[in-house]
């Protein structure tokens, strides 16, 4: 039987499928942070049990962690209180942490690659949605919640439902200045929050194999703003020359043998999806969202869209709502919105090539008056990148701030946000309203776009630069 | 987990769709290390004014829905991040049954291990239920898992469908890891062969 690539990865992976019984999966890497881990830990502790396997696990703290004044101790006690937990947590169980002072810390979904912790056919879990990111590699990646974290802890795996599968085709080339960010959203723009719920997406077409393996992280890392499982792109010579070398990839004795293995992972010809999605790369603009959720998208030439534009009853609404939190009025050009706040960072686009094309645009312009701007890269290896390019030196000029990596403004946890009424361009995942700060309004845009919005002081069609 | 057992209780209204985790239990409230105490910060963005007061405007505080223990919700409940403090805010704040359309993936997987039942419904049905919530608010539904059937004063009722692994695991209450490590001898077999054909994972 042909097969696709998720369909290859959870045959390989099932440890019981017996009838009456959700199957059971095999899980080879479990990542963590401080947020969703602590309940975990203390499940396992009232009930006797032990890690089953701490060689899996790869932890990082991120969410809460402060992007300025690291040495000086956390101001929030609860938040403070996490972090140490975590600390706690890892040296009790043996389980590799990069804590806020390891070189090695960063956001978990951008650590993780860094250090080639994951491999195509992996399954991959962590207590966090944006696990899809890994799906870049060729692995089966997803979000669990906090329960499930302590089943895979305990016994390496988790009872399962399989998923669906669909394609979404994305063939052409990308416009100058459209990014993996704005195919993300396109995506979602085009299929809804809900559109992929119940599937695992599989990215195929030319302009996918065009991308770079940030770019594939970019667009599987949104795969869950479409209300997917997980995304993969099927592994090729670009992902080997990535893991290639790095700390946690099969070493040279084994590289022949893992090559092979992952050379048999893309799915077959003819494998049949259950559902096909086409997009062309060529009429995917630079994308900015106007609303409250991830599908309120449209390009940046387009206009704020009125309520009487949709004529499903929900989504009326839905945009009547998003409008009245957005203080936006329809038909009003995007081009046209003020923004006070610009934010370069995240699970998303905080990698090198995300802060390369920001500096691109940033380079030689002035942050406009009264728009505040920070650069926070995803972890202290792309800040030591960008700053042995450069990159820092720009921002600074152009008068960003240049901060120490986490998620920070991204869910505002760590003291990062927005005021009440206050805008943003943002390279973040969503626009949920109180997401960036109660009361805030988030914009999600690309690295290039929202670098020259912090210039223009709005957004601009940087096609037309 | 508490055993879920057949229950008559008061059915609270939220009209609104594509209502996400971030709604559920804002993300100011994540840094507990424990389980408990988040029903107090359920929805809080909407349910309380900028000075800590009521929000007499907010659904979930109409008099008529206090103590409910079913929410009647619109599409595609609970999406956005994985935070299980959703369902365990929904839990804390009382509520152990959730009637929708459809829901994110990653929520409605949590609901189930926190003892709280998920029901999906058509979109007609889901219409009929809101139209007699709304016609008579504090109306108390009655929600029989054992037969998968929900009754109404109004005559809406309908049976539904559920995984039965899920079912069961509802009903007796029972911990899933328990349940997983029946199978330990089967972990065992697969995390052998896994050593022998991809070695690389394990050095």
């Amino acid at each position: 039987m042909k097969k696709t690539m998720y369909e290859k990865i959870w045959d390989s992976h099932l440890v019981v499928d017996e009838a009456g019984q959700a199957p059971l999966l095999y899980v080879d890497r479990h990542l963590m942070h401080e947020v969703t881990s602590p309940q975990a830990f203390e499940g396992l502790r009232l009930s006797g049990r032990k890690v089953r396997n701490p060689h899996s696990i790869l932890a990082t703290m991120d969410h809460c962690v402060p992007t300025k004044n690291r040495n000086l101790p956390i101001a929030d006690p609860i938040a403070k209180k996490q972090i140490e937990t975590m600390a706690e947590n890892c040296r009790v169980n043996g389980l590799k942490l990069y804590d806020m002072t390891d070189p090695n810390n960063g956001v978990i979904h951008v650590v993780v690659p860094e250090h080639g912790f994951v491999h195509p056919g992996m399954v991959v879990v962590c207590g966090d949605s944006h696990t899809a990111t890994h799906g870049a590699f060729g692995a089966l990646a997803f979000g669990i919640g906090t329960s499930e974290v302590e089943h895979v802890m305990a016994t390496q795996t988790l009872p399962q439902k399989k998923s669906k599968t669909m394609q979404v085709v994305v063939n052409g080339t990308l416009s100058k200045y459209a990014s993996a960010k704005d195919i993300a959203l396109a995506i979602t723009g085009k299929i809804g929050t809900a559109g992929g719920t119940g599937y695992v997406i599989e990215y195929t077409g030319s302009a996918i194999s065009q991308l770079s393996m940030e770019g594939r992280m970019t667009l599987c890392n949104m795969a869950i703003e479409a209300g997917a499982r997980a995304g993969l792109v099927a592994p090729d010579e670009k992902t080997y020359e990535y893991l290639n070398g790095r700390e946690f990839a099969p070493s040279a004795q084994y590289w022949e043998q893992a090559l092979a293995y992952w050379k048999s992972l893309p799915s077959d010809e003819g494998a049949e999806f259950d559902a096909i999605v086409t997009l062309d790369a060529a009429e995917i603009a630079p994308q900015v969202s106007w609303g409250t959720s991830p599908e309120q998208v449209i390009g940046v030439d387009g206009l704020v869209p009125a309520p009487e534009s949709f004529s499903d009853e929900i989504k009326r609404q839905a945009c009547e709502s998003a409008l009245a939190y957005m203080g936006l009025t329809p038909n009003t050009k995007i081009t046209d919105i003020p923004i006070d706040y610009v934010f370069i960072g995240s699970c998303t686009n905080g990698r090198i090539e995300d802060f390369r094309i920001a500096a691109e645009m940033a380079e030689g312009t002035q942050v406009a008056e009264g728009v505040t701007a920070i650069a926070v890269p995803g972890s202290y290896h792309v800040k030591q990148q960008a700053e042995q390019e450069g990159l820092d030196k720009i921002f600074i000029e152009a008068g960003w701030e240049w901060r120490e990596p986490g998620c920070s403004m991204c869910l505002a946890m760590n003291g990062d946000e927005l005021s009440k009424g206050q805008r943003s361009a943002s390279t973040s995942n969503r626009n949920f309203e109180g997401r960036q700060g109660k009361g805030g309004r988030t914009h999600l845009v690309s690295p290039a776009m929202a670098a020259a919005a912090a210039a223009a002081g709005h957004f601009v069609d940087i096609r037309k630069l | 987990m508490e055993p879920y057992k057949k229950h008559e209780s008061i059915a609270a209204l939220m009209n609104r769709s594509n209502v996400d985790t971030d709604q559920i239990i804002p993300k100011q409230f994540l840094k507990k290390v424990e389980r408990s105490g988040f029903g107090a910060h359920l929805f809080h963005d909407w349910r309380f004014n900028d000075d800590g007061s009521d929000n007499p405007e907010f659904e979930l505080n109409k008099p008529a829905f206090k103590g409910a223990k079913i929410l009647v919700v619109g599409d595609n409940f609970g999406c956005g991040s994985s935070r299980e403090h959703a369902p365990w805010a929904i839990a804390d704040y009382g509520f152990n049954t959730i009637i929708s359309t459809s829901y994110a993936d990653i929520f409605y997987n949590n609901c189930f291990k926190n003892g709280i039942l998920a029901i999906k419904v058509d979109k007609d049905r889901l219409d009929k239920l809101m139209a007699e919530i709304a016609a008579n608010e504090g109306v108390q539904f009655v929600v029989d898992l054992e037969n998968q059937q929900v009754t109404t004063p109004g005559g809406n009722g309908f049976s539904f469908d559920i995984d039965p692994f899920r079912k069961g695991n509802l009903l007796s209450g029972l911990d899933d890891i328990g349940l997983t490590l029946k199978h330990v001898d089967k972990i065992e077999h697969y995390e052998q062969q896994h050593k022998l054909n991809f070695p690389w994972l394990w050095v």
